[in-house]
C-alpha cells in the first residue's frame, strides 16, 4: 500500500485570545511570539498512516506546501519514520486559497508517482476552511470519504469508519481513495523519540519549487480571496457567584440554574 | 436568469436547520433579483417536499433509483448534473456532515468556488461575499467568492428562517449518474440515542480535561439527568477516551444552541467556544478565575468541581421536583 499524507504547518492555534492579533494590511494573523506547529488533523492523519503501515506494510510519503519553515513539519514526520518527504516551496502569496493549495498538491503528487491512499486533515487550525481535501480529490479524480477516524485494509479493499452527525458510519471503498481525517482516541499522535528526531535532520527530502511542477502564476489564482479579517468584539460580564461558605455559593449557583430551567 | 440553489439531501428533515438554509437562500436570491430554486436530491417524503414548496420559486426533486439514502459519489453526481443545467450564481448547503463533504467537490465539478461554516452572505458590487470564522473563532474572515457558482455550506441553525409564499410546482427529474460505485456506506450506527440530539438540546452540561476521568463523566451524567440536560464534552476530554466523540462540542464537533450551557472544568478555548456561540446563557465551574471561559459566561463559580457537582445535583433535585 502506497500512502500519502498531506501535512500543513500553521501558527499555534492554541495561543490565548489575548495574544492574538491580525494584520489588517496583510489580512492574516500576526505571528508574534506564537510558535509554528503541524496542524493537529494532519498529525492525526499521519498517526493513522503509521498504524496502517504497522498492520499491512507499505510506504508512507509526507508532502507539504508551504514556506521554508514547513520543512520542520516534514522533519517531524521523518522522525516518526515516514519513508519519504517532499516540500513544495510556496514562493507566492503567504496564505493561498484552498483551490490553489489543492492544485499545487495535485501537481506534486502526480510528480511523486501513484498512491493508493491519500490522507488529508479535515481542516486546518488556522483558516479552518475545510476545503482542501475535497478539492484535491477532484483534482486527482479520486473518490473521497470525509471525517474518517478508522481505516482497515484488505488487498485493494478498504473499510473506513467515519463520524457523522447521527453517529458512526462504515464505508467500503477500493483504492485509490482520498480520506479526510478527524480525531478520536485511537489516532492521538505519537511522540517521536529524541534519537529519531536527531536522525531525521540527516534524512533526504525532496524540495520542489512551483516552477519545478510546471505551475505558472496563472495556475495560482485562487477562486476565493480574503477581503477582510478582524477580531469580533464580544465580551460578556461574568458574575462570579460569591458567598461566605461554599454551601452558600452552591445555593446561589443552584438558584441561578433553577431560574433558567424554570423559564423553559 | 439568476438562480440561487438550496440543496437538500436524501431523507432530509424539515427542521430548524432546513428553515435557516432556505431563509438564507431566499435572502440572497432577493438581493440578486433572482429566483430561489430548491433541489432535493434523492428520496424524500411527500409531506416534506410539499412543506419545502412554500419557500421555493422552483422545486426540483432529482431522482435516481439508487438514491434512497445518502451515498457520497452518487449524490455528488446527481447534484452536479442538476445544478449544471441551472447555471446558478450560488449553491447553498446545510451544516450537516454530508453537506460539508459535498461542498468543495460540487464546487470543483461546476468550475466554481467553495467555502464552509458561512455565517452570512452579502452581495457587494455584484459579487458574493461570505463571512466565516477563522483562526479557531478568534477572528472573522470575509471571502470574495470569485468564480461562479459560489458553493457554500452555511450555519443553518442560526440563520433567520424562510418566509412562506405561494407553493412552487414540484418538478420531478430522473437523473443519470456516473462513477458512483467507488465507495459505499454499508452501515450507520447512531450512538447512545437515549436522549435528544445535542444540537436540539435546550440544556447541556459539558465536561473538560479538568475532570478526573471517565468516572467524573458519570457524575456529570447524574447532574444532567436532574437538570433534564444532555452531556457534552471538550475535545481534550474526548481525546482522553473519557467519552465518545459524538459528544464533542466545538469547531470540529457539534454546534449547539441550548438555553443553558454549563461548562465544567473546560478552559474555554476559542475552538470550543465556536460550538456554543449560539447558546443563550453560559455558566461555568472552574478553579481558575482567569480561565477564558469566564469571558463568555453570564455567571460562574470558581471552585473545584468535585466540591460542587454532588451538592448541586442534590439541591436541584429537591428544588426542581
Ligand atoms: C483545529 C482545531 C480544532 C479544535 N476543535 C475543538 C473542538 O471542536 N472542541 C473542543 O473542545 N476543542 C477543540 N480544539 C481544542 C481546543 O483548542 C482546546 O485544546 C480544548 O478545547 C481544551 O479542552 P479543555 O478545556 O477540556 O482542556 P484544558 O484547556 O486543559 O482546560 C481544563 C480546564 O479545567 C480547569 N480545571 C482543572 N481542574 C479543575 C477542577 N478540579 N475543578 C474545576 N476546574 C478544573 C482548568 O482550570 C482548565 O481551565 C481544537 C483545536 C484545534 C487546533
Amino acid at each position: 500500500m502506497k500512502i500519502l499524507v498531506c501535512v500543513k504547518q500553521i501558527l499555534d492555534p492554541e495561543i490565548p485570545p489575548r495574544d492574538f492579533q491580525v494584520d489588517p494590511q496583510c489580512l492574516e494573523a500576526v505571528r508574534g511570539s506564537a510558535s509554528l506547529v503541524t496542524n493537529i488533523f494532519c498529525e492525526n492523519a499521519l498517526e493513522m498512516a503509521l498504524q496502517l503501515r504497522e498492520q499491512c506494510g507499505g510506504e508512507i510519503t509526507a508532502i507539504s506546501f508551504g514556506s521554508n519553515s514547513a520543512e520542520d513539519s516534514l522533519r517531524k514526520a521523518l522522525a516518526l519514520k515516514v519513508d519519504a518527504a517532499c516540500l513544495v516551496l510556496n514562493d507566492l502569496t503567504p496564505h493561498p486559497a484552498s483551490s490553489v493549495v489543492a492544485r499545487v498538491l495535485a501537481a506534486g503528487i502526480r510528480k511523486l508517482g501513484e498512491f493508493d491512499l491519500i490522507l488529508v486533515g479535515r481542516e486546518s487550525g488556522d483558516w479552518g476552511a475545510g476545503q482542501t481535501g475535497g478539492l484535491l480529490a477532484e483534482e486527482l479524480h479520486f473518490p473521497a470519504v470525509s471525517f474518517v477516524d478508522g481505516i482497515s485494509v484488505e488487498g485493494d479493499s478498504i473499510t473506513l469508519q467515519r463520524q457523522t452527525d447521527s453517529g458512526i458510519e462504515t464505508v467500503t471503498a477500493k483504492t485509490p481513495l482520498l480520506a479526510t481525517i478527524t480525531n478520536n482516541d485511537q489516532n492521538v499522535p505519537r511522540i517521536p523519540k529524541t534519537r529519531d528526531i536527531m536522525k531525521s535532520g540527516r534524512k533526504p527530502m525532496t524540495t520542489w519549487s512551483l516552477a519545478d511542477l510546471g505551475l505558472s502564476a496563472n495556475d495560482l489564482v485562487g477562486t476565493t480571496e480574503i477581503v477582510d479579517l478582524y477580531i469580533p468584539e464580544k465580551q460578556t460580564n461574568c458574575e462570579y457567584i460569591d458567598g461566605d461558605t461554599i454551601n452558600d455559593k452552591i445555593d446561589a449557583f443552584a438558584k441561578r440554574i433553577e431560574d433558567v430551567i424554570r423559564t423553559l | 436568469m439568476i438562480n440561487i440553489v438550496s440543496c437538500l439531501l436524501p431523507l432530509f428533515e424539515f427542521d430548524r436547520a432546513t428553515e435557516g438554509l432556505l431563509g438564507e437562500s431566499q435572502r440572497l436570491a432577493k438581493a440578486l433579483g433572482g429566483s430561489h430554486v430548491v433541489v432535493i436530491a434523492g428520496h424524500a417524503e411527500d409531506s416534506k417536499v410539499s412543506a419545502v414548496a412554500e419557500y421555493a420559486d422552483r422545486l426540483i426533486v432529482a431522482e435516481h433509483s439508487d438514491l434512497t439514502s445518502y451515498q457520497p459519489e452518487l449524490c455528488l453526481s446527481v447534484l452536479r448534473s442538476v445544478c449544471a443545467s441551472l447555471q446558478p450564481h450560488a449553491i447553498l448547503l446545510g451544516s450537516d456532515t454530508y453537506s460539508q463533504e459535498l461542498t468543495p467537490r460540487l464546487a470543483h465539478r461546476l468550475g466554481g468556488c467553495s467555502a464552509g461554516d458561512i455565517q452570512s452572505l452579502a452581495v457587494v458590487q455584484d459579487s458574493i461575499h461570505a463571512t466565516r470564522p477563522a483562526y479557531g473563532g478568534k477572528a472573522v474572515a470575509v471571502l470574495d467568492m470569485k468564480t461562479s457558482p459560489a458553493v457554500v455550506w452555511v450555519r443553518d441553525r442560526s440563520m433567520e428562517v424562510a418566509v412562506a409564499g405561494e407553493p412552487a410546482k414540484i418538478e420531478r427529474l430522473q437523473v443519470e449518474a456516473e462513477n458512483i460505485n467507488t465507495t459505499k456506506i454499508v452501515d450507520r450506527r447512531s450512538e447512545e440515542s437515549s436522549g435528544q440530539r445535542l444540537e436540539d438540546a435546550s440544556i447541556i452540561v459539558s465536561g473538560g480535561r479538568g475532570l478526573d476521568g471517565p468516572d467524573s463523566f458519570e457524575d456529570l451524567r447524574q447532574l444532567a439527568v436532574t437538570m433534564g440536560a444532555e452531556v457534552g464534552a471538550s475535545r481534550a476530554a474526548c481525546d482522553s477516551g473519557w467519552i465518545t466523540h459524538s459528544h464533542q462540542v466545538g469547531q470540529t464537533g457539534k454546534k449547539v444552541a441550548p438555553q443553558l450551557y454549563l461548562a465544567v472544568a473546560i478552559s474555554g478555548a476559542s475552538q470550543h467556544m465556536m460550538g456554543v456561540s449560539d447558546a443563550k446563557i453560559i455558566a461555568a465551574i472552574n478553579t481558575d478565575p482567569d480561565a477564558p471561559i469566564f469571558k463568555h459566561c453570564q455567571f460562574g463559580i470558581v471552585e473545584d468541581y468535585k466540591q460542587i457537582i454532588g451538592p448541586l445535583q442534590e439541591k436541584l433535585a429537591s428544588s426542581l421536583s
